[in-house]
């Protein structure tokens, strides 16, 4: 339960952290180590150098931006959870940090480090997707920027280079007339969600759904984003009936594991009936005069 | 392998300055376990699950086996030493002992911190909130009712103004 022996920089900018990371072969990039330091501890990753961003103040930043919320790569799951901007423009994330891990680690994980962990179970991967998020990485040749739907590979993996680094992440506002609940169901507070989901949605002028927006966690290899139920709602008119026929069609989209947490077969309920919930509530919502 | 390159490590611990050299894989835990001898500091799984290794770090609760003794440089540590003596605890682990609220004991130090900045920063006003903030450390005796009794017990006293936050916050060994 110790690392392997690996050196260590600890960079003060990050120009200076990404070209140590560009002179690097198999250099890791730590941040607040929350996910990283158990792998450390397991030695499932075996680094040769370890390079420290964790000072790096220029990535720890919330902001607004015209209809834009940024927040930095660096940023602590804690700070996003304080932050009265967060919690006006993005309340589903707000609503989300709850869920995410114990305070402990909470002070200390960052939400760039939660989404280059690209945990299939973990709320930022789904909250970028569910949110249309986009992320903006550099590495010393160039910047560019991945749109969330683009930016995960798989269970623990993501486009990112090896000598990139992610450093923030812009969410357009929620309006304030957009409806929009989340509910994650785990065996204890903080710990990994055996599912979760997330709505937004609007009704239009006619009273009909529009915007739809669906994420969910826990139930494939990576979280996922519904297009194909949002595109079979959007448009109609609400009724139980047509959240029954949804939820029937989702089942089949989801792909979850068996482990010793639950079965396959109960993540999917779970799934569909927390699908159910977040619907309902996230349509009165949107459903309330303004 | 190249060759590992020791590295300078400048901390506060429990308002002691120290000025190390150690190596870069060397946990917090066993930095203030084997290092300084501070052995109050518990070491359960090693990978973030039980809490019990629970400190503060510039006065916020962190996991010390997640983190590196490095990653500390240039910071501020307090350990479950820096609360009560033996012979003269603190509000905070007198309730803990009131209330029945350890029994081996192997938690407690991370109880003990996490519920130092629960008190210091968080209203505390129900159970669930008392509960949800402790839900990342594990107990295996208690059945954490006594805990939540204790952690409660504070939290009225100190709204009352029994107890201020001075009196449940870490002590230093001299003021710098």
């Amino acid at each position: 339960m110790k690392p392997v022996p690996f050196n260590y920089l600890c960079a003060y900018s990050l120009e200076e952290a990404l070209q140590h990371l560009s002179r690097s072969e198999d250099a890791k990039v730590i941040a607040g180590g929350q996910s990283l330091m158990p792998m450390l501890n397991f030695r499932i990753v075996q680094p040769s150098l370890l390079i420290d961003i964790g000072k790096l103040v220029e990535l720890d930043f919330i902001k607004e931006e015209g209809d834009q919320i940024v927040i930095g790569s660096l940023t602590r799951h804690s700070t996003v959870a304080n932050s009265e901007l967060v919690k006006k423009n993005l309340p589903v994330i707000h609503e989300a940090l709850k869920h995410v891990a114990h305070l402990a680690i909470r002070n200390r994980g960052t939400i760039g480090g939660s989404l280059s962990h690209a945990d299939p179970a973990a709320e930022y991967p789904m909250l970028s997707l569910l949110l249309d998020a986009t992320m903006y990485c550099e590495s010393v040749d160039q910047k560019r920027i991945i749109p969330a739907d683009e930016f995960f590979a798989g269970s623990l993996s993501t486009v990112l280079a090896e000598d990139e680094i992610l450093t923030q992440i812009r969410f357009s506002k929620t309006k304030a007339n957009t409806g929009w609940a989340f509910e994650e169901f785990a065996q204890r507070d903080g710990d990994f969600a055996l599912a979760a989901v997330g709505v937004l949605v609007d009704k239009d002028s006619k009273g009909h759904i529009s915007n739809l927006q669906i994420g969910m966690m826990g139930v494939g290899e990576t979280a996922l984003r519904l297009n194909s139920i949002e595109a079979e709602l959007n448009g109609q008119a609400y009724s139980e009936e047509l959240l029954e026929t949804a939820m029937s069609n989702l089942s089949s989209l989801l792909l979850p594991n068996t482990d010793l947490h639950a079965s396959a077969e109960y993540r999917r309920h779970l799934a569909g009936q927390l699908f159910k919930k977040t619907f309902k509530n996230a349509w009165n919502m949107a459903s309330i005069e303004k | 392998m190249s060759e590992i390159e020791k590295v300078s490590l400048w901390v506060i611990v429990n308002g002691v300055v120290h000025d190390d050299l150690i190596d870069p894989r060397l946990l917090l835990s066993d930095y203030l376990r084997i290092n300084l001898g501070l052995t109050g500091t518990h070491v359960g799984c090693e990978h973030g699950v039980c809490g019990a290794c629970t400190i503060l770090v510039d006065g916020a609760s962190a996991r010390s086996c997640l983190m590196l003794a490095v990653q500390a440089n240039g910071l501020e540590i307090n350990t479950v030493e820096s609360l009560g003596s033996p012979d003269n605890l603190n509000p905070l682990q007198r309730a803990f002992n009131e209330h029945h609220g350890l029994q081996c004991g192997f938690c407690t130090p991370g109880m003990l911190m996490t519920s130092t900045e629960m008190l210091q920063k968080y209203p505390l006003k129900t159970d669930e909130e008392i509960r949800e903030l402790l839900s990342g450390n594990l107990c295996r005796c208690t059945g954490y009712q006594g805990i939540v009794d204790a952690v409660r017990d504070c939290a009225r006293k100190r709204d009352a103004g029994v107890i201020s936050i001075r009196d449940i916050s870490p002590r230093r060994e001299k003021s710098l």
